[in-house]
């Protein structure tokens, strides 16, 4: 290849420019990225009040040990964690979808259906857990008004609730999360060459088999893109459930309980770290597994 | 549900009586549309519905009635009470900056790993682009324990230490997505012919010269489509200002509606206000620059 020789060609002012170009974004990541990454992972070996630095005393597995047998609200937030993500997995993403191939046909206002969809994506999920407490309020909200319960003792607390506040959350959240996957799908979909279609009408195949059997496996690349962002919104879950009720009463997720035991009154910043520490781990999976599949074949041609 | 649609269905002909020739009008698709369009509708339209009416009215007749006046009293009352001109103040001031160095930092690093072969191009775009899928709450701890025991003179910032101030929030804010721009600026630039380079190499052009006369130009369409984006992510940032900002009266307004509950707690119209109040921003930006948006999302999304 001819453009290996641009390096050659470089001068020495070249060269400072180059430097300067890339050592100023990498330093800026460096220190407000993966440096506080690493400091979490050993952080959370250690115990820590916060205050001074030389209190910084090893302490070995304890934490975690202490996460996993006497922190009462960590296994329930591990399964509000895998609830969340099969509910965005099975409910959300293939809701999107759904939006997207209604919207893929040649209908009309199609334009204003999709920006109705895509609204809420335009909102922080904290101004939706507001706009949602309207809707789900106890006494004056819309929700129990329809179901003729307001007012009543059979009014349900949608948020307050700790047996249904989760699934509020989730409806609520799945308004957001459809909204991005029908966007995504929506390009995905104008990607898939028409032919494929074509041919799969002359071979006999009809609207079902077509989509499943041609057109959804053709869009291979964008659905690898959506499981990762389905997974990783999932565990980065923590606005709506915070706004709600800071993460407690039904609504723990590890997110939540990372930052209940780094900021307020009691600072157990090794408890903390462990629990950030085990959500790197598990966000680990579907990070590498999208940057294997992104730049895999390129740095198998470097 | 029929996935593929008649091809230029305006040229088919007209119907014939014979169901088969007859053009499809998807009745059932649009029947499904329209009813979950109502249901997307509802949350927001109930909000500005409640804005809209007196608490007065709301106590006379119920929330669920459409009797008395209707009026903007409550979005007056929200903004004077609930201190919305300095949130706003807040939010631009966190935004403006951020989205600037957000896009001029991933620029030269982008142009770098794309435009310039060598041995550590993938290496750190991985780097960056892995940074950028993390969640925010693995790093909040070490970050938030750096800024506090950074020793600051006072004239400098009132708290002694980074906490506290809008630069906080900026720089993290700028440090978390420059990776995601870098990662879709270098497919863009990756995607420009490399002649446009080799023949103002040829000419004697160095590489600033290559970078911000040649390349930067050329990715006007991609800029204008992150910035968007980028600007609808920074102000609906919840996560790093209620970390690092203590006082009250310098939180973005997407975090201080968190806080503005808890002060309209009594009166839900007025709750109702200052959720569409701070809502209107993002849905002006939307509406405008819509085109760009769209185009932000998927460019970083497309390329699997």
């Amino acid at each position: 290849m001819p453009r290996i020789r641009k390096v050659r060609r470089l001068s020495t002012r070249d060269k400072i420019v180059l430097t300067a170009m890339v050592a100023i974004p990498t330093l800026i990541e460096l220190v407000f990225v993966w440096l506080p990454t690493l400091f979490s992972i050993g952080l959370s070996f250690t115990r820590w009040n916060g205050l001074d630095l030389t209190d910084i005393h090893p302490a070995g597995l304890a934490n975690y040990q202490y996460v996993a047998q006497n922190y009462p609200p960590f296994w329930p937030a591990v399964q509000h964690n895998i609830l969340w993500l099969l509910f965005l997995g099975i409910i959300a993403t293939p809701l999107g979808l759904l939006l997207a191939v209604l919207l893929d046909q040649q209908i009309r206002g199609s334009r204003i259906y999709q920006s109705i969809f895509f609204a809420p994506v335009m909102l922080s999920l904290a101004l939706v857990g507001a706009i949602w407490q309207l809707f789900y309020q106890r006494d004056h909200g819309l929700l129990n008004f329809l179901l003729g319960t307001a007012g009543t003792p059979a009014a349900v607390d949608w948020f307050g609730d700790s047996n249904v506040n989760i699934w509020a959350a989730l409806v609520a959240a799945t308004w957001r999360h459809a909204g991005y996957v029908m966007l995504l799908y929506l390009a995905g979909l104008k990607g898939v060459d028409p032919a494929l279609k074509e041919a799969a009408a002359i071979d006999g195949a009809n609207a079902y088999q077509t989509f499943f059997r041609v057109v959804f496996p053709a869009m291979r690349p964008i659905n690898i893109v959506i499981v990762v962002i389905t997974i990783i919104e999932s565990l980065r879950a923590f606005d709506i459930v915070y706004v709600i009720n800071r993460g407690t009463n039904g609504l723990e997720l590890i997110s939540a309980l990372v930052i209940q035991n780094l900021v307020g009154e009691g600072q157990v910043i090794g408890v903390g770290s462990a629990l950030a520490t085990i959500l790197l781990v598990i966000s680990l999976v579907p990070i590498i597994f999208y940057l294997t599949r992104t730049f895999g074949k390129e740095a198998k041609e470097q | 549900m029929s996935v593929i649609a008649a091809p230029s269905i305006k040229e088919a002909p007209k119907a014939t009586g014979i169901g088969g020739s007859r053009p499809r009008r998807h009745y059932a698709t649009h029947l499904i549309l329209i009813v979950l369009a109502a249901m997307w509708l509802l949350p927001l339209g109930w909000s500005v519905y409640t804005a809209l009416r007196p608490i007065a009215s709301t106590n006379q007749y119920g929330y669920f009635s459409l009797a008395g006046p209707y009026n903007f009293d409550n979005f007056i009352a929200a903004w004077n009470q609930g201190g919305f001109s300095k949130y706003f103040l807040n939010s631009a001031l966190i935004t403006v900056p951020s989205v600037l160095l957000t896009l001029f930092f991933s620029s030269l690093m982008a142009f770098a790993v794309s435009r310039v072969n060598w041995k550590f191009n993938i290496t750190l775009l991985i780097l960056f682009t892995a940074g950028n899928l993390l969640p925010p709450q693995v790093l909040a701890a070490p970050l938030f324990q750096m800024f506090k025991h950074l020793n600051l003179p006072y004239w400098f910032s009132d708290s002694g230490t980074l906490l506290n101030t809008y630069i906080s929030v900026i720089a993290v804010d700028t440090a978390f997505q420059i990776g995601f721009c870098t990662f879709v600026l270098s497919n863009y630039m990756k995607a420009l012919s490399s002649d446009l380079t080799e023949a103002a190499l040829v000419d004697g052009a160095g590489i600033w010269r290559q970078y911000w006369s040649i390349i930067m130009p050329l990715c006007r369409p991609a800029f204008a489509a992150l910035g968007t984006l980028e600007v609808i992510f920074i102000y609906n940032d919840f996560f790093w200002p209620l970390l690092f900002i203590q006082s009250g009266d310098r939180l973005p307004v997407t975090t201080a509606i968190n806080n503005l509950q808890g002060v309209f707690l009594s009166n839900y119209n007025l709750l109702a206000a200052g959720a569409t109040i701070t809502v209107i921003p993002t849905l002006v930006i939307y509406l405008v620059l819509q085109r760009q948006f769209v185009a932000g999302l998927t460019l970083g999304a497309s390329k699997g």
